[in-house]
């Protein structure tokens, strides 16, 4: 073992120019996550970046580490192949709701339910920005484009759900516009073994401006997010003067000193209850956006791990042979 | 008892009576007592299709004989038939004069309905006028021979298929001990099973013995093969141990990425099973992901192996296109069916030979080769295997339903001798990565392989157009011509790096038959018999096909007429007359089966009678 080196975030940098749209959200995010990897203790020579297609998914070629820019929605497959082969590296999977949600659908919830200790940060800015400004799976109901000019007719995913629904084990929110809770989440993902995945309210400045504002805009996202902390009241509003209690088995916002209600009322949050995170992933603007690590289920064994023990335990078993056995093991004859 | 040198024998019967176990038992034993032999799976998509109908027939077709055999047989002589179904599927390939072994007690009225007669062919003999008919109760002989045990109806009339084997074993002079060594190991947790089917076997041989008078009894000699130590196999396993063997030439691992398919599957399964020797196996979500999980084995230092059918193929277009640009090592297995879309699944062609040269978007070269028996498709997947990691490129490795299910005996190789170190491009780590470039080549245009993990040499890989050297992403004209032409040039270059090209025959002559992948067994066969009758012909059989050998063309020249034989609508046609221009003639047969020798050489001589 090689002593490990002090990293400064220029080392994550690669000779690359960047080329996304002035005033991109992506910048921020390039710029968290070469901070996050000064911080993860992994090597760059262990570190892999693999993207499909799409503005996000030009963030290997930017990347000092290893990188993969693959084909369009197909990454996770990349990404698990690299992971089985070598377990010891840090596997990164770039990705946008166009990417991982319609094309890479399939893909996508296979990964989370197969909990491959790898991470995925999903670029979610409601659009679809490379091939120039059509709704994507995560556009409300409504939107008009290009390609939907009297209103988008599709019903959106919520990223939150669908991956809880395909059994991820950690899911996390965050935003561009906040650097420190974007490398806090990005290190939580690192940190879980096994699948993480970290949805980025993102901004795409041409296509799809301010979609996240209310909730993200430094001025205003305080009253409008909930700021998830393990076993703390789910509070939110400027002030912390408003709440979300269990009513009729769903989670609604009630405001402290109203009809009786006090802190004692609103829900504790607990990343590890899986209810509650469902419920937390129902929540959506207008009512309060959650932000953090929604779920974490750290008890399942990924699938890599799993599958170096398979082979372990069979080489054990089996002790070592080699193909001029194999062959003449079993029925042969000789004339 | 009549001396003859080769015998076709169809077991033919419903898809749950057993007859692929039956025919498998007939071929070992056959082969134990030193025949030549081939053999052809022909079973229907369904699992159990409606019991009793002729899209329900399984069969197994397998020829032995006392000379050279490289195909399961033009037409059988002898058909055993489980029930009208397979009567009716059956009969009329069987040869005139030819034994049909039918199993009355399954001739109820019923069944000869399902099967699609409007009366009971038994009840007329001119049905059979052309053939020696054997009549024989077998599934009420099987439950009397069996009557002792205590199994239950249903279990006793499963032993059948065994009774019927019997009877075979009498007519051939079998030796029953392999069957019944096989069976005892097969059985070996439910004894009363085992009792009753060794029980079963014999009474199905006395049968025949007793009814003497009414059978034909045959001796076939054993052949003349070479010394050697011998096992069967099939085309799948022998793909399957053939990357084996790779991994244990290149040092590296094998990692499948695999989604099931007919009938490629088998290759996955034989592959999950050796773990022991670190394979890694991955069952991915679909098509897409099996091959893309391979180029991620790939980049980060696997023997990356992917393996399909026409269908899912088709949809590793884009990826097979992604590892042509990452120029990383990758083999593709296509185990051809009858196409096109779902097609016959079950059922062999040669039609994506243009599918796997061209099948994906912009100039994208693809090194392709195939496999010609079931024991070559060892060879050919060590040889797809050195292809793809001396040349870091992907390779295409055609095989057939025909060879991929068909069995014949394998003279184990000196693996030593044959099989050496494949040499990898990875990189001399200890140069720390300096002066590293991803696209750095060597002689033959393969660029270097530095994996994740090598410090120094951290790098990015992408689908866009690349600089040569750096790799980073260029949109410049003059050098997407640049690449355009290296990644066919180091393609091309491969025809430096494989055999020459062999010919069966004299080097020149009159007609020149051109075939390629599972036909060999009948080109060969039609061949030799044309040259036996005196005609001046030979055979190319191609197994490497992109690049072809460099002296193909010459060969071709070679010959006043050349004719391209192949089970599609002339796809090798095409790429032989567009590569050497030399008006080649194309001889073609899509219809699920494999190619009779019959066929061929009636073919070659109205192509001879043309010069």
């Amino acid at each position: 073992m090689t002593e490990m080196p002090t990293y400064t975030k220029k080392d994550f940098a690669s000779d690359q120019e960047l080329r996304w749209c002035p005033g991109c959200g992506d910048y921020s995010i390039i710029n968290s996550v070469q901070q996050a990897m000064t911080k993860i203790g992994k090597k760059r020579e262990d570190i892999c970046f693999i993207s499909g297609i799409g503005c996000s998914s030009r963030f290997p070629y930017y990347m000092g580490t290893y990188g993969l820019h693959t084909i369009h929605g197909r990454a996770p497959g990349f990404a698990t192949g690299i992971k089985c082969q070598n377990p010891d590296l840090s596997v990164w999977e770039i990705t946008g709701d166009g990417d991982a949600l319609a094309i890479g659908g399939n893909h996508f919830i296979h990964a989370l339910r197969r909990n491959v200790n790898m991470n995925i940060i999903l670029f979610n800015n409601e659009i679809y920005g490379l091939t120039k400004g059509q709704y994507s799976p995560t556009s409300v109901e409504g939107t008009v484009t290009k390609s939907s000019p009297y209103g988008s007719l599709d019903h959106p995913f919520r990223p939150a759900e669908l991956a809880l629904g395909a059994g991820t084990t950690f899911y996390a929110r965050t935003m561009d516009t906040d650097p420190k809770h974007m490398q806090e989440m990005f290190l939580a993902a690192e940190k879980h073994q096994g699948v993480a995945l970290v949805e980025v309210m993102q901004n795409c400045v041409i296509f799809n401006d301010k979609v996240h504002d209310e909730y993200t805009n430094r001025k205003t996202r305080d009253e409008h997010v909930i700021w998830l902390e393990n076993g703390k009241p789910l509070l939110c509003g400027k002030e912390k003067n408003k709440g979300l209690k269990l009513i009729d088995s769903s989670l609604q916002v009630v405001e402290l000193g109203k009809d009786g209600i006090t802190e004692a009322d609103i829900e504790v949050f607990n990343s590890s209850n899986r209810s509650q995170a469902f419920m937390l992933a129902n929540l959506y603007h207008p009512a309060p956006m959650p932000m953090g690590v929604f779920y974490e289920n750290d008890s399942k064994e990924s699938y890599e791990v799993q599958l170096m023990n398979q082979i372990k335990g069979v080489q054990e078993k089996k002790g070592k042979s080699t193909v001029k056995d194999l062959l003449y093991k079993g029925d042969t004859w000789t004339i | 008892m009549k001396e003859i040198e080769n015998v076709v024998i169809r077991f033919s019967g419903d898809s749950g009576d057993g007859m692929q176990l039956t025919g498998t038992q007939f071929s070992s034993t056959s082969a134990l007592m030193g025949n030549d032999i081939s053999t052809f799976p022909d079973f229907p998509a369904e699992i159990r299709a409606p019991q009793g109908t002729v899209a329900g027939v399984s069969g197994f077709q397998v020829n032995i004989g006392s000379s050279e055999i490289n195909t399961p047989g033009d037409e059988p002589f002898v058909l055993v038939a489980m029930n009208p179904a397979a009567l009716k599927a059956n009969q009329h390939m069987v040869a005139k004069g030819g034994v049909l072994i039918i199993n009355t007690d399954a001739f109820t009225e019923k069944n000869v309905e399902k099967a699609g007669y409007t009366e009971n062919p038994l009840d007329n003999s001119d049905n059979f006028s052309d053939y020696q008919l054997v009549e024989a109760p077998i599934t009420s002989q099987t439950l009397a021979a069996l009557e002792q045990t205590g199994l239950d109806t249903k279990s006793k009339s499963r032993c059948k298929n065994f009774y019927a084997l019997g009877m075979t074993y009498f007519m051939f002079s079998r030796n029953l001990e392999p069957t019944i060594e096989w069976i005892g190991k097969k059985f070996g947790k439910k004894p009363e099973l085992a009792e009753a089917n060794i029980l079963a076997l014999k009474a199905g041989r006395n049968f025949a013995e007793n009814v003497n008078q009414a059978i034909s009894t045959y001796q076939i000699q054993k052949a003349d093969i070479s010394p050697g130590t011998y096992r069967f196999i099939n085309g799948n396993t022998a793909t399957a141990w053939g990357f084996l063997k790779a991994q244990e030439a290149s040092g590296l691992n094998i990692f499948l990425g695999s989604y099931p398919i007919t009938p490629a599957t088998d290759i996955l399964h034989e592959l999950a099973k050796h773990k022991d020797k670190g394979v890694k196996t991955f069952q991915a979500e679909d098509e897409i992901a099996g091959v893309c999980s391979a180029i991620g084995a790939s980049f980060a230092g696997a023997l990356a192996l992917t393996t399909s059918s026409g269908p899912g193929i088709a949809l590793k277009g884009e990826a097979l296109g992604l590892a042509v640009m990452y120029e990383l090592p990758l083999v593709c297995v296509n185990v051809q069916r009858g196409g096109p879309s779902t097609g016959l699944p079950t059922k062999t062609e040669q039609s994506d030979l243009l599918q796997c040269m061209y099948g994906r978007n912009g100039e994208s070269p693809m090194v392709v080769v195939a496999a010609h028996s079931p024991s070559n498709c060892f060879h050919m997947a060590y040889e797809a295997s050195r292809l793809a990691l001396e040349h870091m490129t992907p390779v295409m490795l055609l095989t057939d339903g025909f060879i991929a299910n068909g069995s014949e005996p394998w003279k184990l190789p000196d693996l030593d001798k044959n099989y050496q170190k494949i040499n990898t491009k990875l990189v001399d780590t200890s140069t720390n990565g300096e002066n590293f470039l991803p696209y750095n080549r060597d002689e033959n245009l393969a660029r270097n392989w530095a994996i994740p993990g090598m410090k120094g040499f951290e790098h990015r890989l992408g689908g866009l157009e690349k600089q040569d050297g750096s790799g980073n992403v260029s949109y410049d004209p003059e050098n997407h011509e640049k690449m355009c032409h290296i990644r066919q040039d180091k393609v091309n270059n491969i025809a430096k790096c494989i055999p020459a090209q062999e010919i069966e025959g004299e080097q020149s002559g009159d007609l020149l038959v051109v075939s390629w992948g599972g036909t060999y067994g009948a080109t060969h066969m039609a061949v030799k018999q044309l040259r036996k009758d005196g005609h001046k012909v030979a055979l190319m059989h191609i197994d490497y096909i992109s690049p072809m050998p460099e002296n193909v063309g010459s060969i071709l020249s070679s010959f006043k007429k050349v004719l391209v034989a192949e089970l599609n609508l002339g796809q090798m046609h095409k790429i032989i007359n567009g590569q050497y221009n030399i008006g080649a003639s194309s001889y073609t047969k899509v219809q699920g089966l494999p190619f009779k020798i019959s066929e061929l050489v009636t073919a070659c001589k109205r192509e001879l009678e043309t010069i």
